[in-house]
């Protein structure tokens, strides 16, 4: 780092496939992005990079979810069986949702905000073998 | 902030009885239902000529009914062809977007009478798809693959709100109830009933299949048990607001011509609209909404009212948080006050500003192209005085507010109404 791929949602993406969380550092401000911006919404610079994140941070905020998404269904999640969404603050300051995984799902008054997590990438096997990477978060 | 060019009032206000409608009526058969409602409310009367362009507000026709371009399709089912017919779309604020384009195009002197309205239907598809297309709302890219659905991000504002605040689920199981109360004194409502009834019936079904009778102690103990499963923690079923199929249309005009319509219009003396990032977590904050506070502050400043002035206000209650964090975002309550207000009753409809008389969109329904304009609705009947049944307000309502807003905050319109 710093690389010299465009900033474009495709390529933070590949960067999740590849199981990197990459965000954005603005030159001029200082500022941290994730995902990535091409334009520093805080002073309007254009001069971005890529930086790779720590992916250490906390719980701002969750939910239990018992009636999920088709892709959460097709996961196999249920009513019986809650799959938990996560708002987590990054340690670098951008926040970001992602699947709060090693937690007990069916007992939403034991997960804590403000609890430190870590980054951890998600597999799903789809239709035809192929691999699918999504962003996951677990307690430290 | 700029003041409308020239005064615009509403001079009738209809809406078709919300529910589980198709296949019995689908959009342009609530559509027309909700026109003639609205023309029959239109004192002195008001026909298609003397509208000059039809906004219609629609969240997503195109997932839901496979069908997109409703403004010319609408206009044309009442006769306004060929007059401009548009579809607006802020989610499920989108009937408020057509309702304050409408405003801003009768201010600038263009339009002198339009005709605005919502629509939705949403029970043609399963629920996992109605879930799916409502989640198309918050952020596909970043969101949804994290497992964000609609009840999943309101739940998690009450999370943040709930540690933030010491905000509990007994808090939010207040609102359901009030909701329940007046949406059972509305005859165009989704659900008629109030908790103590729903229960009732609960408990019959329950004596019919053998089972078990429950033993609730009263609303809230029920609101707490097995019988209200949790959809997405801390936020359960009667925390939701409906799955609806529903229309409503409302006219406005200019202060020129108003008065050859009825001798009562109300006036829009404040509109206001705000945006967010898409994304509950791009937004810095979660426990309020920052579009909501901005549309607050432009309608305030319009009107030149404040927050004290309001006596009656319809709040966009897609979940009971939402209504929570609404109270607060309007300026009604301090952050994190609102919880003990409801407590002490002062948002029921005898209360000292009572909030969602017509049910909210947890007991009307919420058909989410259509809440916007059915908000409307319900305030100029307050306005009027003609509420149905022990729904209107027992004081004369000459300020009154309404706040519609899309996605999980990313868009808000608030609008001030005056006799």
């Amino acid at each position: 780092m710093p690389e010299e791929k465009e900033i474009t949602v495709q390529n933070y993406l590949d960067y999740i496939n590849n199981k990197k969380l990459m965000g954005s550092k603005c030159k001029k401000c200082g500022t941290f992005d994730v995902p990535p911006r091409k334009l520093c919404i805080k002073c309007n610079s254009t001069d971005m990079e890529w930086v790779e994140m720590s992916g250490k941070g906390k719980i701002a905020a969750f939910s239990c979810i018992g009636v999920g998404t088709s892709f959460m269904v097709n996961k196999g999640y249920s009513m019986k069986k809650p799959y938990c969404f996560s708002v987590i603050e990054l340690n670098e300051g951008p926040m970001i949702s992602g699947q709060l995984v090693g937690v007990d799902e069916t007992k939403p008054d034991d997960i804590k905000i403000n609890t430190p997590v870590q980054v951890t990438f998600l597999e799903t096997e789809l239709q035809g073998g192929e691999i699918r990477v999504d962003l996951g978060f677990e307690p430290v | 902030m700029g003041k409308l060019a020239r005064k615009v009032a509403i001079i009738g206000a209809g809406m078709c009885k919300f529910g589980r409608n198709f296949p019995l009526k689908r959009n342009p058969d609530m559509w027309v239902d909700a026109w003639i409602d609205a023309v029959n409310r239109v004192d002195n009367g008001i026909e298609p000529k003397d509208i000059d362009a039809c906004y219609v507000g629609n969240y997503s026709s195109d997932l839901f009914n496979h069908q997109g371009h409703l403004g010319p399709q609408m206009a044309n089912l009442v006769g306004l062809t060929p007059k401009p017919a548009a579809r607006f779309e802020g989610a499920c604020a989108s009937s408020g977007v057509a309702f304050r384009q409408g405003i801003l195009a009768i201010a600038s002197g263009v339009h002198d009478i339009v005709a605005i309205s919502g629509v939705e239907c949403m029970t043609e598809v399963s629920t996992t798809l109605v879930t799916d297309t409502l989640a198309t709302a918050s952020d596909n890219l970043f969101e949804y693959p994290a497992g964000a659905t609609f009840p999943g991000l309101y739940a998690a504002a009450a999370s943040a709100h709930f540690h933030k605040y010491g905000t509990t689920h007994d808090d939010l199981k207040r609102i359901a109830i009030k909701n329940h109360e007046n949406g059972k004194e509305n005859p165009y409502a989704q659900m008629q009933q109030s908790l103590k009834e729903i229960m009732a019936s609960k408990i019959k079904k329950f004596e019919s299949q053998g089972r078990d009778i429950p033993d609730w102690k009263d609303e809230m103990d029920f609101l707490g048990s097995s019988s209200n499963p949790m959809i997405a923690s801390p936020l359960r079923l009667f925390d939701c607001s409906l799955v609806t199929d529903g229309a409503a249309c409302v006219f406005l005009a200019a202060e020129d011509v108003a008065k050859k319509y009825t001798d009562t219009p109300i006036w829009i003396t404040g509109s206001g609209q705000g945006s967010a990032a898409l994304s509950l977590h791009d937004r810095g904050e979660i426990t309020g909404f920052i579009a909501a506070r901005e549309a607050a502050r432009q309608a305030y400043e319009m009107s030149g009212l404040g927050p004290k002035d309001i006596q009656i206000a319809e709040v966009h209650d897609c979940f009971t948080i939402a209504e929570l964090i609404a109270l607060e975002d309007l300026g009604f309550y301090e952050k994190g006050k609102a919880a003990e207000a409801i407590k002490n009753g002062e948002t029921k409809r005898d209360g000292i500003r009572p909030i969602n008389t017509s049910g909210g969109l947890k007991s009307k329904g919420h058909p989410v192209g259509a809440t916007g304009a059915a908000m409307a609705v319900e305030t100029f009947k307050q306005m009027r005085g003609i509420a149905e049944r022990n729904r209107q307000v027992k004081f004369d309502v000459e300020k009154a507010l309404t706040h519609n807003l899309g996605g999980s905050g990313a868009t808000c319109v608030v609008t001030i109404y005056e006799k």
